[in-house]
């Protein structure tokens, strides 16, 4: 094997590894300190050894364990030169104690990854940075491409990300899986915070920019593992399965030419069938575990469009119905607009209209695309060309996706073309 | 706290549209203007002519130079730019975001010097 091969072969594993077991090496590395950035910096040392060492000596037969053994060392050479303190010497002990066992050849490491993902997501952690958290710490995403898909300056992520790791440390956040009593609240946190993940993955719908598409495959794959390590919490496997029914839909939002195309002028044939197989199968194991929920139900409504155009049998009653619950359940103004829409179908452009007026005060929605695109839609649909032509106008102005935008300005340009003839 | 935003775009890549598309890409500028409006955060805004309608001008060692064409010449030009009131930097990156020089050009968001 030539030395290029070598290091291919290196990287190749070192990747796979990276992208199988990081989360489970870093929560290892972790637990017992509760130092998160302590364990990443091993670990990148670890596996910058592990490029410089396997393509000259061969890949190890098990390299978690071979990267786990450095990454230790680095650890405890770190923690000996910091050794200021009390705290330093107690990290030692345990470092020693808690990891001797387990990196013995043979062992499986154990995988706490669950508890890391609680502490991730932890109440005393702000909460618009525990997805970053989770996507970094869990899966190794680096800080700059985590800032791009969230909108966030490299610099700003990189402090925040630093200032939730020592939180983590200095308040003492438990790594654990919560007690029965209190396990409910504490997954929402979990679950909300994947699904932060997969919505700002989704808004890419082309896919062009790589970083935010593969943060839907990124939240995809923590929706999964919760689901695997707590097979019996019916919300972890309503949001899988929500999540499961938007990915399947992706390649059908836009057309040959990247135009954007709504839902209900999709191709149907262009969506993953197996997908939305396994979407309904994890939403009917969710119902059979008797606890209705927020994802479950907007699962459920998802299931109910995707049935609708998939057997040409109109069912809004019960999409109106779900989005009863789900706006009962919780109010929000992305919920209170797509019943508003969902009531269009069922009762009329006016009851809608009146169910959007109930919510017009919210601050929340100046800024807020749908809200403006879906009164739009209302008022031209009545007839009321200038309240509709301006809340087209605020609704292009608030879009982000170029596709997007140019299918508002189309909109727009039939309710003003009409208004002139 | 106030940011500009400084839209830099390929000035030939406008200069090859339709005129239908020209008519569109100046549309959403315009619907981009209104959504900051009526959000309240519009200061200010600006279209500039064409960086070849640039001159520049300094001093130097005593005397005066003047150039034709743009301080840099780069691929992308400064085209114009938006003044708004946000916040932070990550309202100001949002509307960064959804301005149209975003998706065919790029948007630098600058803080303005608080006097």
């Amino acid at each position: 094997m030539s030395a290029s091969e070598g290091d291919a072969l290196a990287r190749s594993t070192a990747d796979a590894v990276a992208r199988r077991s990081y989360g489970k090496l870093v929560a290892f590395l972790s637990t017992r300190t509760r130092d998160v950035a302590a364990a990443e910096d091993a670990l990148a040392d670890a596996f910058a050894a592990a490029l410089a060492d396997w393509p000259v000596n061969g890949c190890p037969s098990k390299p978690e364990a071979w990267l786990l053994t450095v990454a230790r060392r680095k650890m405890i050479d770190g923690s000996r030169r910091r050794r200021t303190g009390e705290l330093a010497a107690n990290d030692l002990a345990v470092l020693y104690e808690g990891m001797q066992a387990a990196v013995d050849e043979g062992t499986e490491i154990p995988d706490q990854r669950l508890a890391l993902l609680f502490a991730c997501a932890h109440p005393a952690i702000e909460e618009g940075i525990r997805a970053p958290l989770m996507l970094q710490v869990v899966l190794g995403l680096d800080a700059a491409t985590i800032a791009s898909a969230f909108l966030m300056s490299p610099d700003a992520m990189r402090q925040r990300l630093v200032r939730a790791k020592n939180k983590i440390r200095q308040a003492g956040i438990p790594f654990r899986v919560p007690e029965a009593g209190e396990l409910r609240p504490r997954l929402d946190a979990v679950l909300d915070a994947i699904y932060a993940a997969f919505a700002e993955g989704w808004a890419d719908a082309v896919g062009t920019d790589v970083a935010r598409r593969d943060l839907a495959e990124e939240a995809l794959f923590l929706g999964r593992l919760v689901t695997e390590l707590l097979p019996e919490e019916p919300e972890a496997l309503g949001l899988l399965g929500l999540m499961l029914h938007a990915e399947a839909r992706r390649r059908a939002r836009r057309g040959a030419n990247g135009e954007y195309v709504p839902f209900a002028e999709q191709d149907i044939e262009r969506w993953d069938r197996r997908m939305i197989d396994e979407a309904e199968a994890v939403l009917l194991r969710a119902s059979r575990l008797g606890a209705v929920g927020r994802y479950q139900l907007e699962g459920a409504i998802q299931s109910a469009h995707v049935h609708r155009r998939m057997k040409g049998v109109a069912n809004w009653d019960t999409v109106v119905v779900l989005y009863d619950a789900l706006f009962s359940m919780s109010f929000s103004p992305v919920v209170a607009i797509n019943r508003a829409l969902a009531i269009a179908e069922l009762r009329g452009e006016r009851a809608a209209l009146a169910a959007l007026g109930e919510i017009e005060d919210d601050p929340r929605l100046t800024q807020y695309q749908p809200y403006w695109a879906a009164r739009a839609e209302l008022l031209a649909r009545t007839g009321e060309r200038d309240e509709a032509l301006r809340s087209y106008d605020i609704a292009i102005g608030l879009e982000r996706d170029p596709a997007v935008r140019t299918y508002l300005q189309k909109k727009r340009a039939g309710v003003g073309a009409e208004a002139a003839g | 706290m106030q940011y500009l935003l400084l839209l830099y775009a390929n000035e030939s890549d406008w200069d090859k549209l339709t005129p239908a598309q020209q008519e569109q890409g100046v549309a959403a500028y315009e619907a981009y203007r209104q959504a900051l409006k009526e959000a309240g955060a519009l200061v200010g805004a600006n279209r500039l002519q064409n960086a070849s309608s640039a001159t520049t001008v300094r001093i130097k060692d005593g005397k005066t130079q003047v150039l034709n064409g743009p301080y840099a010449d780069s691929r992308e030009q400064l085209g114009g730019y938006f003044l708004i009131e946000a916040p932070d930097l990550d309202a100001a990156l949002s509307w960064a975001a959804r301005c149209p020089g975003a998706s065919h050009g790029t948007v630098e968001v600058r803080p303005l010097w608080s006097m």
